[in-house]
């Protein structure tokens, strides 16, 4: 808990900082539904590859998201394994053929090169995103960030209460921080040395001081909101909307253009799997 | 309608820092149970109770927000499916809201044993049925571990509402002034 997981916002001067936060947003949506849907190793490949490069201009420094990377990294290994222990023969399924590289054809754990290329577009598909979601997650200020919400359609209040979470994530983790460091003082034991029922009853003894708490919360910010007549009007003005500009509007068409070839790849592949052993 | 007005920025409120709550548990108060991206979550509990005070669009809203920026700064991409099923979770257990009538205090043993009743099935159908199905269908998964990660999902989460969500449910029934308890001197 003493690493930082919620990385933070801050202004780099790069062209990526520039764009508006409704762009980015966009980009970024666009990009994890396509992507989420295909299995064409050459197009999740060029992606990685095209955000890697994004990644390396944006500044950020590897030290910042080496832990988070890390995470991330275990848990798509975790997952890869899993499938392969519940899933050896599945990518011979998908794609058709059996090429044997070890073990024995009636085994039921034998690798075959086509669960080893279903596995490693597993792998690519879990980890494809991760640059540009931390890109996103370090250029954009968070106050924009609602702005573009409102911006790309979302109803004004939904995006209001996406910025009172953005909010208020902190206060809650510092007050979970302060309530739990207080809890364990006197003597309740919530690490992993702990028996399960211990742990669980810890924890209830953090959530209710936290929840209770914050339902209060809730009740002194909506008054204070409604003394402010929020929801009177139809529409609302944000400070922190940006303007499109010339680069947006590129970057938008840019990512419009990789949608449409990842579409047309479907139609190419007959289907949303590239099979390379076709041939 | 002076009435409706607050109740909507209500709504607002209690989806922000509803989602803001969600948000820490599912990231801090988390206890692995040994398969990959399954956990003992202590969120779910919380969102029986915030379902039960502000009703589906709060509490379904909430867990959506929550549950998407979790999965953002944790493993970098959203894993869709199963946080547009967690939504579809948080409005049925704010669909409780008018069967539960916790703002008007005391929850009797009956209520709580029809919630629970309620909550198992709702799980069930959102994780054994809903969540795999999707993965099966968008991200094109091996059909066998994400029906495990289904059922363990529904058996921890079952459990979690169970525990939590009921204690917390009883516990906050009990803060409120019963309705019809005060009477008149003669």
């Amino acid at each position: 808990m003493q690493h930082q997981l919620l990385i933070g916002y801050d202004d780099r001067h790069t062209f990526l900082n520039r764009l508006s936060g409704s762009t980015k947003l966009l980009c970024f949506v666009g990009l994890s539904i396509i992507g989420m849907m295909t299995y064409d190793t050459r197009y999740l490949l060029g992606i990685m590859v095209l955000s890697l490069i994004l990644f390396h201009f944006s500044r950020i420094k590897f030290r910042d998201v080496s832990f988070i990377l890390s995470v991330i990294l275990g848990f798509s290994v975790l997952n890869l394994v899993m499938v392969y222990v519940f899933a050896p023969h599945y990518g011979v399924t998908i794609y058709g053929t059996e090429h044997l590289l070890l073990g024995h054809h009636a085994a039921y754990f034998n690798l075959t090169t086509e669960q080893l290329f279903y596995e490693f577009n597993l792998l690519l598909k879990y980890t494809f995103m991760v640059p540009l979601a931390l890109i996103f997650l370090m250029t954009t200020n968070p106050s924009e960030f609602a702005a573009s919400l409102n911006k790309i359609g979302v109803s004004y209040r939904i995006s209001y209460s996406v910025a009172i979470a953005l909010r208020y994530i902190p206060d809650v983790q510092s007050d979970y921080r302060t309530i739990s460091l207080a809890q364990q003082a006197r003597g309740f034991e919530i690490s992993k040395k702990a028996k399960f029922m211990t742990r669980v009853r810890g924890g209830v003894q953090i959530l209710l001081p936290l929840i209770f708490s914050s339902l209060d919360r809730i009740e002194v910010i909506s008054q204070a909101m409604e003394l402010r007549r929020f929801g009177k009007g139809k529409r609302r003005t944000w400070y922190m909307a940006q303007r499109f500009k010339r680069n947006d509007y590129l970057a938008l068409l840019i990512v419009g253009l990789l949608i449409v070839l990842g579409i047309a790849l479907f139609r190419v592949n007959g289907g949303r799997f590239w099979n390379p052993f076709k041939a | 309608m002076q009435n409706k007005q607050s109740n909507s920025i209500r709504t607002v409120v209690a989806t922000g820092i509803g989602a803001a709550i969600i948000f820490v548990l599912m990231k801090f108060v988390a206890i692995p149970t040994g398969i990959p991206n399954t956990q003992f979550n202590v969120a779910i509990g919380f969102l029986a109770l915030l379902g039960a005070i502000f009703g589906p669009v709060a509490a379904g809203l909430a867990v959506f927000i929550g549950h998407a920026l979790n999965d953002f700064v944790t493993y970098g991409s959203p894993w869709w499916t199963w946080i547009i099923v967690d939504g579809l979770v948080g409005v049925a257990f704010g669909l409780a809201k008018n069967r539960l009538k916790i703002a008007d205090g005391a929850l009797k043993t009956s209520k709580l044993v029809w919630f629970n009743v309620y909550q198992v099935i709702v799980n069930f159908v959102a994780w054994v049925l809903l969540a795999p199905t999707g993965d099966i269908i968008i991200y094109h998964e091996p059909a066998s571990k994400v029906y495990l990660q289904g059922i363990t999902t529904w058996i921890v989460d079952s459990i979690s509402v169970a525990i939590i969500g009921t204690l917390l449910l009883a516990l906050y029934a009990r803060t409120r002034t019963q309705r019809g308890s005060l009477k008149k001197e003669k």
